[in-house]
């Protein structure tokens, strides 16, 4: 694999063919905030919080860091008043849904968003389908999934998988942005809710 | 069917077939389009054929069950040949008489021809009618002379002609060359060069690559893809044959919607059809070329018309566009250099192959050539699918064709490409058909839905209808596309309630802005382009809307309540 020489907020960075921005910038220290990222994921490009400004035969775009591979001549911005808009933009839509998490708040701190601006519809669950995919690509299991779409989209336990995987996993838990127990909650719900001895139990 | 081994056995066939046509008896064309099957043609295709029985002329008159003629206004639609005397709103009881009197005595039934509303002049023939006499239909217009489900009549009009002239006559590079001179533009909504797509997926490393027909027509008001390829499936086929061989691919993939089933039906004889004559399969016309096609179906989401969420489809998985910055055409279908062009793109190969570049670039604007299927609808007289010149002004779309609009009302805009797309106001309904030309207003032609509003309609209501659309197509993946259509939908939803506030335009302006730089597909970064468009010709709508709480045209319920009191007060 060849070095690349790029340059990130003006500082050059040797980074290798194939290497994504996001990792080029991790390797020399430089932060770029992510909420849908992990390493031993696949990368996925929800979130969008890592877009990156980028300059390239003269073209001047934005990007999601975390999916985009360098290349040579390539010129970084990871701060620039359009990105920090965006940033701000989502973290306040995001913030819509899981005011408390604290991993937001903390964004929020840095890029001057207002938990307050759009009104709440507090599920909790930003979608960055790290649990999903954990359980997916990781522990090839699948006990959890999405479900719906467009706005309607959440995630799901599925019952029959969940039931008999998750009880000595749980490795997705602390994956969550927004509220470790909150994947505890949708996961006993779909347990309680597709278990008829269990809804006896409760009425007895 | 015996298989053709060579184009002079494919000569020998069309010839054959042409033999035992006598061009002087009559034959009767119903069409039977999604449209004018929903008015109840099939109870005219069925007293048609029982009228033939009884009077015992199976022998003397055909009968064809055809795609779309395309003037769904005035279905059902029948045209009886040669004449072509075209009659239209025809029902089962009108049946006997148009067999006694029009196909046997050759006679005209005056209540059944199109008359002008306004002149109140009559036009008996298909030709002259206002609707098909302002278009060019080299494309839909051979669906009234063709059964879809049949090979014989597509090869009676020169099919695979141009297949043939390919396959032997034409290298691999020379075919790419034609349709790269011919300026061809994607037609499914970004007009990217085909030929620079064709040339990418050419040259991409790799033996095996795919090519495949986007027959995902999912916008709102839009039909002309489902009218063409379920009328003339064969055309499509043959397009995406040359496309496949100038490409150096054996696979193709037809990807549609799982809710058609004529279309389908269509599509799996016509693949069974051209498989039997060995114009597809192993070596096609014995030209040592082998090509497959297989059928997949969507599972009813919009965004499975996105390029990468449909190979993905294709794959087998959800339709969530991919998150890579590669283009398909390098690397698509299980990462192999995949080709995806529209159904309309495909259909205009055999003609630019069998006429040749130059012919095909004299139609048409300095960047936009060939003519262009439009879905005509909404408030105009003339609904149905409408094919003319590129450069052809709107102007004369909306009225010379379309008819103009009904009950006297006056013309307000006309919105082009659906959810993605956007309105142009009465003011510049000159602007040419063109891609650029429309791209630059802020109205991206689409794919060729061209929906048209009368004075009664309110915009900042259009912006709010495309937005609820979209809530339940994007796949919700990204933040942008997810989170910023729901707010803009809530906030857009409020202003027509009446309950807007200073600042929620800018608000509205901040949204669109994140999802247009930062949503992760073309649905997304599109999403807000219907409020754009609307913002930028109709700002003093959502401002009236926001200030004055009045719905300047008188449309929205809880707004117009108060007006209509006003005004009675």
């Amino acid at each position: 694999m060849g070095e690349i020489i790029i340059q990130i907020d003006g500082r050059e960075v040797a980074a290798r063919e194939g290497m994504t921005i996001l990792e080029a910038a991790q390797s020399a220290g430089i932060a770029i905030p992510t909420l849908c990222h992990h390493e031993k994921l696949e990368p996925y490009g929800a979130c969008r919080i890592c877009t990156v400004e980028i300059e390239n035969r003269g073209r001047t775009r934005l990007v999601a860091a975390c999916l985009y591979s360098v290349e040579k001549d390539l010129v970084v911005r990871t701060r620039s008043e359009k990105v920090d808009k965006i940033r701000k933009m989502i973290l306040e839509l995001l913030l819509a849904h899981a005011p408390d998490a604290r991993e937001l708040q903390g964004l929020a701190k840095e890029y001057g968003a207002d938990k307050d601006r759009f009104e709440k519809e507090s599920s909790f669950c930003i979608l960055c389908g790290l649990c999903v995919r954990y359980c997916a690509e990781v522990k090839k299991k699948n006990a959890v999934g999405f479900v719906d779409r467009g706005t309607r989209r959440e995630i799901s336990f599925i019952p029959e998988i969940a039931s008999k995987e998750c009880w000595n996993c749980k490795e997705c838990f602390p994956l969550c942005p927004t509220e470790a127990l909150q994947a505890a909650y949708v996961f006993t719900e779909a347990l309680i809710s597709s278990s008829p001895s269990f809804e006896l139990e409760s009425e007895e | 069917m015996a298989r053709i081994n060579s184009a002079a056995e494919l000569e020998e066939l069309r010839k054959d077939i042409l033999s035992k046509r006598d061009p002087d008896q009559p034959w009767i064309a119903v069409c039977a389009g999604a449209g004018c099957l929903c008015l109840g043609n099939d109870r005219v295709i069925s007293a048609f054929e029982e009228e033939i029985r009884k009077q015992s002329l199976e022998a003397k008159v055909g009968l064809r069950a055809t795609g779309c003629h395309g003037f769904c206004e005035k279905g059902p639609i029948v045209v009886i040949y040669p004449e072509e005397t075209c009659y239209l709103e025809v029902t089962p009881e009108d049946v006997p008489e148009i067999i006694a009197q029009t196909v046997i005595e050759k006679k005209v039934i005056d209540r059944l021809v199109y008359t002008d509303p306004n002149s109140g002049e009559k036009a008996t023939h298909l030709s002259e009618i206002p609707f098909y006499r302002h278009q060019t239909r080299f494309l839909i217009g051979n669906n009234p002379k063709i059964n879809p489900k049949s090979i014989d009549d597509y090869l009676a009009i020169g099919g695979y002609s141009a297949l043939a002239k390919a396959l032997f006559e034409m290298s691999p590079e020379q075919v790419l060359a034609e349709i790269k001179k011919a300026d061809l533009r994607g037609r499914g909504g970004g007009g990217f060069p085909a030929g620079l797509k064709w040339e990418t997926a050419r040259k991409a490393p790799g033996e095996e690559k795919y090519v495949i027909v986007n027959a995902h027509e999912g916008e709102p008001g839009a039909f002309m893809d489902r009218a063409l390829f379920t009328g003339n499936p064969h055309s499509v086929l043959e397009g995406l044959i040359i496309g496949a061989y100038a490409i150096g691919s054996h696979q193709g993939f037809i990807y549609t919607r799982h809710d058609t089933p004529q279309l389908r039906e269509n599509i799996d004889i016509a693949l069974a059809q051209a498989k039997e004559y060995g114009l597809l399969g192993e070596n096609i016309l014995g030209s040592g070329f082998n090509f497959n096609v297989e059928v997949h179906l969507d599972i009813g989401i919009f965004v499975s018309g996105e390029s990468s969420a449909l190979m993905r489809s294709i794959e087998g998985k959800a339709p969530e566009p991919r998150p890579k910055y590669i283009r398909t055409s390098v690397s698509g279908i299980w990462e192999k250099p995949s080709n995806l062009n529209n159904v309309e793109t495909w259909a205009n190969v055999p003609q630019i192959i069998n006429k040749g570049s130059a012919w095909y670039g004299s139609i048409g604007t300095e960047r936009s050539k060939g003519t262009k299927l439009i879905s005509l609808s909404g408030k105009i007289c003339n609904t149905g699918v409408v094919e003319v010149p590129m450069g052809t002004p709107l102007r004369e779309i909306v009225y010379g064709i379309g008819g103009g609009i009904p009950n006297g009302k006056k013309l307000k805009a006309v919105h082009f490409g659906g959810p993605m797309g956007g309105s142009l106001p009465e003011s510049l309904i000159d602007t040419p058909l063109d891609f650029d030309a429309l791209a630059k207003l802020g109205a991206p032609m689409g794919a060729g839905a061209m929906l048209v509003m009368d004075e009664d309609t309110c915009m900042v209501d259009i912006a709010r209808y495309f937005l609820d659309f979209l809530t339940g197509e994007s796949c919700g993946k990204c933040v942008p596309c997810r989170e910023g259509i729901r707010q803009m939908l809530k906030i857009i939803t409020k202003i027509t309630k009446g309950k807007g506030k200073e600042g929620d335009i800018e608000l509205l302006e901040e949204l669109a802005g994140a999802a247009r730089e930062a949503a992760l597909c073309a649905l997304g970064r599109s999403a807000p382009n219907p409020f754009l468009s609307t913002l930028k010709y109709f700002r003093d709508e959502y401002e009236a809307h926001i200030k004055e709480k009045r719905c300047p045209a008188l449309s929205c319920k809880e707004l117009s309540a108060s007006e209509g009191a006003k005004k009675n007060g």
